[in-house]
């Protein structure tokens, strides 16, 4: 870290896909501001096999177009002096394949599902999670630790004081399986153990041997409580150590920065926590990149990370195909299109994945498959944010009679108040209101609810700056980072297409209407706002006021502008071909999504 | 972006081939510095430890965890056999008593007073690296395995499914634009590589499974081809583990597409040579290409400056999107501003004149050069 005042920041994200750059300077009011931005292929792919080169490549076009001289032959210029250099380089990561991690516990819904949290908010994808009651054979878990080669393993089970034959157990199936790392053989596997303290020691004869084994505090010392940070913080270190310093290039990358490489959603995660906790607001976002997608939320003070790593638009996008289904991506399709060649073109796309829709039909067909991809990760997401199990809590009647396990997700779509999506098809869809209508398709938020997309999709460079230079990341992220798409209010529940919804007034600076919106339609005032509604939801629905109740506010507009979304939660979308197809033109046109659909017809 | 544009993969009639052919493990390598090597040649060998039985001793004899030490009749490092009796128990006299069986022949690897589980070990497994081609060891990685080099011919694909192989290269068919079926194959073709045009079809790829043939090499496959033969969706664009006896290789992409005239062209020259094939494919974290390579030992070859140059007026490129997918061309003009295509988005783009004559407006990001 420079000691001398920090002028200008250049930061990258060297996503499996792309190489993104930054540049931000203190402005002459002392502001921090976004000046440019570059990108460029990333280059882990043969004949290059250096990820320097592609950070080369946006630096260099972040050179010509701010004018300002940041490389020579040695690498990044520092520190800045009059138009050449930086103060600061930093940068993330998620090329080579991230980083990939097995989680061990010994009760599947309990310590695992904790190891798993703790991965996962480290920035990792989780291989498996392998517990003594996760259904599987001794053999069958010794098997599939074979088959893996992680970057490294996190171990925990029990809490301190308590059985340590479980986790010893654990820890003898990982010593049978003699586990590998992914790159390299030439160093042991980093293992982490945070179970009970008082296994340490059988662990330790079992495993110092074979793996790198760490110690840490216990991630959940007693049930009620999870201790997370210490885990995530030994995550980040050894995968400098290791993972990054096997990945090609990485090690001059590293020479270069001025801290150390942040994994990309370790580093979204830590701008999406402190965007929440700044704003007191529950918040979902997504990330949506080329191989994973990443579902961060803080709901009520918590934080989760979920990444599905497989659901992706480019490296993975058969993989959506193969876990939605064909029929899934076609019902967002309002023409017809031959099964096999959607498929077809879905596979060119998995093997040349940087090419970009060129048609309106391929812009339909790549937003189609993003629905169906944010889709299931939030649904995937759902699973983990629960609430701590293995607790006592008093249940109420209601939970009694409702069969719940009172550690039910904590997303409560009513409760979110803002949504924001990221990566290249949400950031760089042609229209924002493609952009909130994915979002809302995928997520069917409920009640009163922000939209936003990353602009440029910054938001891993602002997430490791906001460690760094937490003045310099807020006010980038408040002023150029965050495009306000609008807000949706959308009730609960279903009614009888055609029939009253949401009725009311809606006024804001110059003017005012009065709305009628049914079931089963989409309307949008246009406008930054803000919007002064007075809305009443019809058949007992809920808007974020209460059952029935009126919702008097004022909210937000945004490039788009207020969204009244009554087409239903969930949303319906009808079997029969010829209705659907209608129902879809309705909503396209309600919102003018694609205006050069005319009629259907491309 | 810049060069928003994917570099074309290599067809080269000469360039220098260096493959790493490392072992999972260290182990031996059984070759030197200097030797020729064939594909079938061992290069080096190691163990694999072999697969772990846990058996729960404790639980199955009904003691306590601390006592299994006592019972067993075997000690830490010694072998076992199949169904021999490794702990014993017998209380009050005989009056309760049971007994352990060893689920496998290995050796007694450890004893858990805290879990009352033994750990048998089965033998370590062989695992043995051959050259893949034929070539002059030129470096040895202590331990770890060995770097074969030769002068050769190299034709990468865009994707490919099953592993390394190796066979005489025969062209099934005549023309590129010629579409691979069951008939071309031949009863002979045994242990060959067969080279098709423009598809091949799931029965194709029957019936070369049938006649024991090594490898296809092909411009494009229908997915429905391809999920038909393997009886799964690939989803994630990681291959080389198909549990399949042939590998494949396709040049050009997913549906009829011709193989590229070079290509084409290099094959037919190459007729009748013994050919390495791989159909490994990773188009994500460290990117492996499918592949055929043929030892040319003695022809003047470089290496290959793969990395491209640019794009550049002239340069000849290949459409790999909608609505001129697999649509061969030559640049014609790079507009330096952002153009409006027809989905709306702002992007770089450039003209193309296609081999038909038609002169058509394409995202950069759309084309790839074609190595010439």
């Amino acid at each position: 870290m420079p000691e001398q005042p920090v002028n200008v920041i250049l930061a990258v994200d060297c996503g499996s896909t792309t190489t993104k750059a930054i540049l931000i300077e203190r402005e002459a009011d002392g502001e921090y501001r976004l000046q440019v931005r570059g990108e460029a292929p990333t280059t882990v792919e043969k004949p290059f096999e250096d990820v320097t080169m592609g950070v080369r490549n946006a630096v260099k076009e972040v050179e010509e177009l701010s004018g300002r001289t940041l490389l020579d032959g040695q690498g990044i210029i520092t520190p800045a002096r009059d138009r050449r250099g930086t103060d600061l380089f930093l940068a993330t990561s998620s090329a080579g394949g991230g980083l990939q991690m097995m989680v061990a516990g010994v009760v599947k819904t309990m310590t695992a599902e904790s190891a798993q949290r703790a991965a996962l908010g480290a920035g990792a994808i989780v291989m498996d999670t392998i517990a003594v009651d996760d259904g599987r054979l001794a053999y069958q878990k010794i098997e599939r630790i074979r088959q893996l080669r992680p970057d490294m393993v996190l171990v925990a089970g029990g809490v301190d004081g308590g059985t340590v034959s479980h986790v010893v157990e654990i820890a003898e199936i990982l010593s049978a399986s003699d586990p590998r790392p992914r790159l390299g053989s030439g160093y042991n596997l980093p293992v982490i153990y945070c179970g009970n303290v008082d296994a340490q020691p059988q662990v330790a004869k079992l495993l110092q041997d074979k793996t790198d084994l760490r110690f840490l505090p216990n991630i959940r010392p007693v049930l009620e409580r999870e201790e997370l940070g210490q885990a995530r913080e030994a995550i980040h270190n050894l995968f400098m150590e290791h993972v990054m310093a096997q990945a090609p290039g990485y090690r001059t990358l590293l020479e270069w920065t001025h801290a150390p490489i942040m994994p990309t959603p370790a580093a979204v995660g830590k701008i999406i926590q402190t965007v929440a906790r700044e704003n007191a607001v529950n918040i979902i976002g997504v990330d949506i990149g080329g191989a994973t997608t990443d579902v961060f939320s803080m709901f009520n003070g918590v934080f989760n990370r979920t990444v599905s790593a497989n659901l992706g638009m480019s490296y993975s996008v058969c993989n959506v195909l193969v876990e939605t289904g064909t029929d899934n991506i076609l019902r967002w399709l309002p023409f017809s299109i031959d099964p096999a060649e959607l498929k077809n073109r879905i596979r060119n796309k998995m093997i040349r994945p940087t090419t970009i829709p060129h048609t309106l039909e391929d812009l339909l067909i790549e937003q189609a498959i993003v629905r169906e991809a944010l889709s299931l990760a939030f649904a995937h997401h759902k699973t983990l944010a629960v609430g701590l199990r293995g607790i006592q809590r008093q249940r109420t009647i209601g939970e009694a009679f409702q069969q719940t396990s009172g550690a039910d997700t904590i997303i409560d779509m009513l409760e979110l108040d803002m949504l924001v999506g990221s990566g290249g098809t949400l950031s760089h869809a042609p229209r924002r209101v493609q952009s909130a209508m994915m979002l809302m398709d995928a997520f069917q938020p409920e009640g009163v609810t922000r939209l936003a997309v990353d602009s440029i999709f910054m938001m891993p460079q602002l997430g490791v700056l906001a460690d760094i230079h937490p003045r310099a990341a807020t006010q980038v992220f408040e002023k150029d980072c965050l495009i306000h798409l609008g807000t949706v209010v959308a009730p609960r529940g279903r009614g009888r297409s055609g029939e009253k919804a949401i009725t009311g007034r809606v006024r804001w600076a110059g003017g005012s209407a009065d709305v009628a919106v049914p079931w089963g339609e989409i309307r949008l005032i246009p406008g930054q706002g803000p919007f002064q509604v007075e809305l009443h939801p019809h058949q007992g629905a809920d808007i974020g006021a209460g059952r029935g109740r009126t919702l008097h506010r004022e909210l937000p507009g945004g490039v788009c502008g207020l969204f009244l979304d009554c087409r239903g939660r969930p949303l319906f979308l009808a079997e029969d071909d010829k209705t659907r197809v209608r129902q879809l033109l309705k909503w396209y046109e309600q919102v003018g999504m694609y205006p050069m659909l005319v009629g259907g017809r491309l | 972006m810049s060069d928003a544009y994917l570099p074309g993969l290599t067809v080269s009639e000469a360039t220098i081939i260096r493959k790493v052919r490392r072992l999972p493990l260290k182990g031996d390598v059984l070759v030197e510095r200097g030797m020729r090597v064939e594909p079938e040649t061992v290069v080096a060998r190691t163990f694999i430890p072999g697969r772990p039985h846990l058996v729960p001793v404790a639980n199955l004899l009904n003691i306590e965890p601390a006592e299994v030490e006592e019972v067993m009749l075997k000690a830490v490092g010694d072998p076992v056999e199949e169904g021999e009796v490794i702990a014993r128990y017998s209380a009050f006299f005989g009056l309760f008593r049971g007994q352990c069986q060893s689920p496998a022949a290995g050796t007694i690897e450890h004893i858990s007073p805290v879990t009352g589980q033994v750990t048998i070990r089965e033998p370590a497994v062989p695992v043995a690296v051959k050259a893949y081609i034929s070539g002059v060891v030129t470096e040895i990685l202590p331990r770890e395995g060995v770097v074969v080099e030769t002068p050769a011919a190299l034709a990468q694909g865009i994707f490919g499914i099953g592993g390394e192989g190796c066979g005489r290269l025969r062209m099934a068919v005549k023309q590129p634009d010629e579409v691979l079926t069951a008939r071309h194959i031949r009863d002979d073709d045994r242990g060959r590589i067969l080279v098709g045009g423009a598809l091949v079809t799931a029965e194709a790829l029957r019936r070369a499974e049938e006649a024991g043939v090594t490898g296809l090499v092909c411009g494009g496959i229908l997915d429905k081809d391809l999920h038909e033969y393997l009886g799964y969706e690939i989803g994630v664009a990681i291959t080389g583990h198909e549990d399949i006896p042939l590998s494949l290789v396709v040049t050009e992409g997913f549906g009829k597409l011709p193989m590229a005239a070079k290509t084409f062209a290099l094959f037919q020259k190459l007729e009748g040579q013994t050919a390495s094939i791989n159909g490994t494919t990773q188009i994500r974290a460290g990117v492996l290409r499918p592949e055929v390579v043929v030892s040319r030992p003695g022809i003047a070859a470089a290496e290959t400056e793969t990395v491209a140059t640019g794009l550049e007026i002239g340069t000849r490129v290949r459409v790999i999107r909608t609505p001129w997918f697999g649509r061969l061309g030559v640049v014609s003009a790079l507009p330096v501003q952002l153009q409006k295509i027809e989905s709306e988005a702002r992007v770089r783009v450039l003209e193309v004149t296609l081999d038909t004559g038609q002169r058509v407006t394409v995202p950069r990001a759309n084309v790839e050069i074609l190595a010439e």
